[in-house]
């Protein structure tokens, strides 16, 4: 019995051996040429973003990641901010504010025409400024940001009148961002998956959990984009990013997560490094709701204890900019305010004492993101040479959006500030910073209604009331770190907003 | 009829552990700290905003309710919808499960087509320097991270020897070599790991076969060392061996979120990460739902193999 079976048997085994070896020797063909079939001749580009949009509706979500791959490329705003924080005309070609500077007329481009092919009419703007206002699910900020608005109205098919309130500067660069997006009327009950906007770009195809893909329009209404098609792939893991600009597979890192990466890249036949500032204040929150810290002297104190220099070459390899208040370099009224309240530890010893604050113990709660971590421990260390305790803890986003951004249950935080010209913080007690100081407020308000040619000089007395009053502890602005193929060229040093901006990019 | 009632009684049990497991993951869920609505809303949003659209998302009603609406909807197929998006779960879901369907399926097969050689030669050698060395490697295969692996080979053949792409994806139908290359990295850095913990299983089944009688007579009627052990020694390890491979799955299965993560590949565990840290609860209870399902159901199927495997446990339940 036995001996009949298996020469029957063994043959065929060894048959079936042999064909698992041709279709491994098969694959690894297929394996070996793959990586030279991605090239075609289209004007490509991949770029490599951290986060990946969580819908494609910007007034959904606050994400960062939304605006950075829509704003400018897909959608368009009455007004754009440039690389160098200035504002230039996009879908308005002029405005026009009145004398008491509560009314701006903006005259749209009549060329202006949404993807689909409709026109960027009067209507449109009126419509996308009035759903802010109206629904439901439209995200906090830009809430906030048109709430100063009264009406918009349509002058004519081309003309557009908003109201505000109270005159306010800041309220037509927030219109630059987010908050100003032109949507087209048709498109609007898709937005979460389909984006409806007039730029120049069109969302080709959305790879959940991998990348999302944007096409040139092709029947763009300004000077047509460079590009063909732009592929932003998403990494939850950075190392994962940076491998894939070494393997050639990316042709620009957004922005490098891990400043100490950046040695890998310093082959200038290959990459370009460009190095420039964000809108991201690194700010340590200061809960002015607790009785030790409503005290300057304390808020003060804590500031003077840590060394920002010292703190930025071990949490950030350097990279980044020392700002003092709550404005970028990219900001007009940006001066380095680093002096005040600078590192002095005898001297923050004697503040504390003076508002006999020993035996502190503070609770320092950060979202797990590696600046904040990275601080937190460094923190930690210099204010108990002070004689300040404190406990680190670090939660996961959500749960510190809950409790600590929302719920105002911490001692000190520790997050980037993302938004552009956001001080206006600063001015709601209710805000978690829970800082109320009305000679602030006062100073602000004058600021935001002045007019244009005095904003600069007052908003820095803001600023610097801030900063003296140690309102918050500014650690850092977060570097822009952009890594580039050596082909690729256009993209600019400063990220002044939160677009990664396709129109000027190229590549060779 | 006794086949039959096994059949039944095995199915009541797969059936029950469905019904605790959705339990445990809506519980798990709903005691997660951190809302929806604060997250889609974001920073600066009001209380009375928040609680608005977490009236508008449902997140209001009991949990009684809620847990039932989500168990009833199941199963019509109905996984709910994304908070974020308002998207259909299963839709969002089914081109993930792909992804980690090729990426745990071909680790397992590749792990059971290196480990069981392996493993034979190391049971058959174990007395000489071969035996000692594939033991000591499966070790050492043991002992090392699988992202660890997967990053060491990434720098070899991606960065350094630019054959393979250093992560991402791509689906079959849209390139089918571009699929291969793309799997090959993630697959290996899974399958070495799993392979190595198989080895020491698969060495001692095979050891034991050694010393049986069968193997003794099938030896003296003339049948040579290795083609012996392949056609009575097999069979009887595969009955152990069957059984490790159903537990190592759902390690497996977690190996492959960590896998995901490093090759940036979007399959269900970069989904369950992302929809965790979004607290979009929809997809956070569907994907961990499916995975726990997917487990529930290969260790049916391996205690239905048993029965197939070996003739003696059929007879067993006919006593």
């Amino acid at each position: 019995m036995v001996f009949s079976t298996s020469a029957t048997a063994a043959p065929q085994r060894r048959w079936r051996w042999a064909s698992l070896i041709v279709v491994v020797a098969l694959l690894a063909g297929c394996v070996g040429q793959s990586p030279q079939a991605s090239t075609d001749q289209a004007r490509t580009l991949t770029v490599g973003a951290t986060l990946e949009p969580p819908t494609m509706n910007p007034s959904a979500s606050p994400a960062a990641s939304i605006p950075q791959a829509l704003l400018y490329n897909v959608y368009e705003t009455l007004v754009k901010m440039d690389a160098e924080g200035n504002l230039k005309p996009l879908l308005a070609q002029t405005w026009n504010v009145s004398p008491d500077r509560t009314e701006y007329t903006f005259r749209l481009n009549q060329a202006a025409k949404f993807a689909s092919g409709t026109p960027v009419t009067a209507q449109a703007v009126v419509t996308s400024f009035n759903r802010i206002k109206t629904e439901t699910a439209i995200q906090a900020p830009l809430v906030e940001q048109m709430a100063v608005v009264k009406s918009t109205e349509a002058v004519d098919e081309h003309t557009v009148k908003v109201t505000l309130n109270h005159p306010s500067n800041l309220w037509l660069y927030d219109i630059s961002s987010t908050a100003g997006i032109i949507y087209d009327p048709n498109g609007l009950a898709t937005l979460d998956t389909t984006p409806a906007g007039s730029g120049p770009f069109v969302l080709k195809q959305w790879n959940k959990g991998q990348s999302v893909v944007l096409a040139s329009s092709g029947s763009y209404w300004g000077t047509a984009p460079r590009l063909d098609t732009v592929t932003f792939r998403y990494f939850a893991d950075p190392n994962a990013m940076n491998a894939a600009m070494l393997a050639g597979d990316l042709d620009v890192i957004s922005n490098l997560q891990a400043p100490d990466a950046i040695e890998q890249f310093s082959d200038p036949s290959r990459f370009t490094v460009i190095q420039g500032t964000t809108t991201g204040e690194v700010v340590m929150a200061l809960n002015n709701a607790r009785p030790a810290l409503k005290n300057d002297k304390v808020r003060r104190a804590i500031s003077m204890a840590i060394d920002k220099k010292a703190l930025l070459d071990t949490v950030w390899n350097g990279k980044g900019t020392l700002i003092g208040s709550m404005a970028v370099p990219t900001d007009p009224w940006y001066e380095d305010l680093t002096s005040i309240n600078a590192y002095d530890p005898a001297e923050a010893k004697k503040l504390l004492a003076e508002a006999k604050a020993t035996n502190l113990s503070l609770k320092l709660r950060v979202p797990t993101i590696a600046y904040a971590t990275k601080s937190a421990q460094f923190v930690e260390s210099a204010l108990r040479e002070v004689g300040i305790k404190v406990t680190v803890e670090e939660l996961d986003f959500a749960t510190w959006l809950k409790d600590v951004h929302n719920g105002g249950n911490y001692d000190m935080s520790i997050v980037a500030h993302v938004e552009a010209r956001d001080l206006r913080r600063f001015t709601d007690p209710l805000y978690y910073f829970h800082y109320d100081n009305a000679e602030y407020n006062k100073q602000f308000a004058a600021a935001d209604e002045a007019p244009s040619d005095e904003l600069v000089p007052l908003m820095r007395k803001a600023l610097r009331t801030l900063a003296e009053d140690a309102a918050a502890v500014w650690l850092f602005a977060l570097p822009n770190l952009v890594i580039t193929k050596s082909t690729v060229t256009g993209v600019p040093q400063n990220a002044a907003t939160l677009s990664f901006d396709l129109t000027t990019i190229a590549t060779r | 009829m006794r086949i039959l009632a096994f059949l039944g009684r095995r199915l009541g049990i797969f059936a029950l552990s469905l019904l605790g497991a959705s339990l445990l993951v809506f519980a798990v869920c709903a005691a997660l700290p951190g809302e929806v609505a604060a997250i889609i809303l974001g920073e600066g949003a009001t209380p009375e905003q928040i609680t608005k659209l977490t009236a508008q998302l449902g997140l209001d009603r009991p949990w009684l309710v809620r847990y039932a609406d989500w168990v009833g909807g199941m199963l019509h197929g109905d996984f709910g919808t994304s908070y974020f998006t308002g998207q259909n779960v299963l839709q969002l879901m089914s081109p993930r499960i792909a992804v980690t369907l090729w990426l745990v399926l071909f680790s397992l097969v590749l792990s059971v087509v290196i480990a069981v050689p392996v493993g034979m030669l190391a049971a058959m050698k174990r007395r000489s320097w071969i035996g000692f060395v594939t033991s000591g490697a499966a070790q050492l295969g043991m002992a090392i991270p699988a992202f660890w692996a997967a990053i060491g080979l990434v720098l070899l053949f991606a960065v350094h020897l630019r054959w393979l792409p250093a992560n991402g994806y791509v689906p079959l139908t849209t390139n089918p070599a571009g699929w291969a290359a793309h799997l090959v990295l993630p697959v290996v850095s899974l399958a070495i790991v799993q392979a190595s913990v198989l080895v020491r299983y698969v060495r001692s089944a095979f050891i034991d076969v050694l010393s049986e009688d069968y193997y003794r007579t099938a030896r003296a009627v003339g049948w040579r060392p290795f083609p012996a052990l392949l056609r009575h020694g097999l069979r009887n390890a595969a009955l152990s061996l069957v059984t490790i491979v159903g537990l190592q799955l759902a390690s497996v299965l977690v190996g492959a979120i960590v896998i995901e993560s490093v090759f940036a590949l979007p399959g269900l565990g970069s989904q369950l990460l992302d929809a965790v840290s979004q607290r979009d609860l929809s997809i956070v209870q569907g994907v961990v739902m499916f995975l726990a399902a997917a487990v529930l159901l290969i260790n049916f199927l391996v205690d239905l193999s048993y029965a197939w495997i070996d003739p003696r446990l059929r007879a067993g339940e006919q006593r």
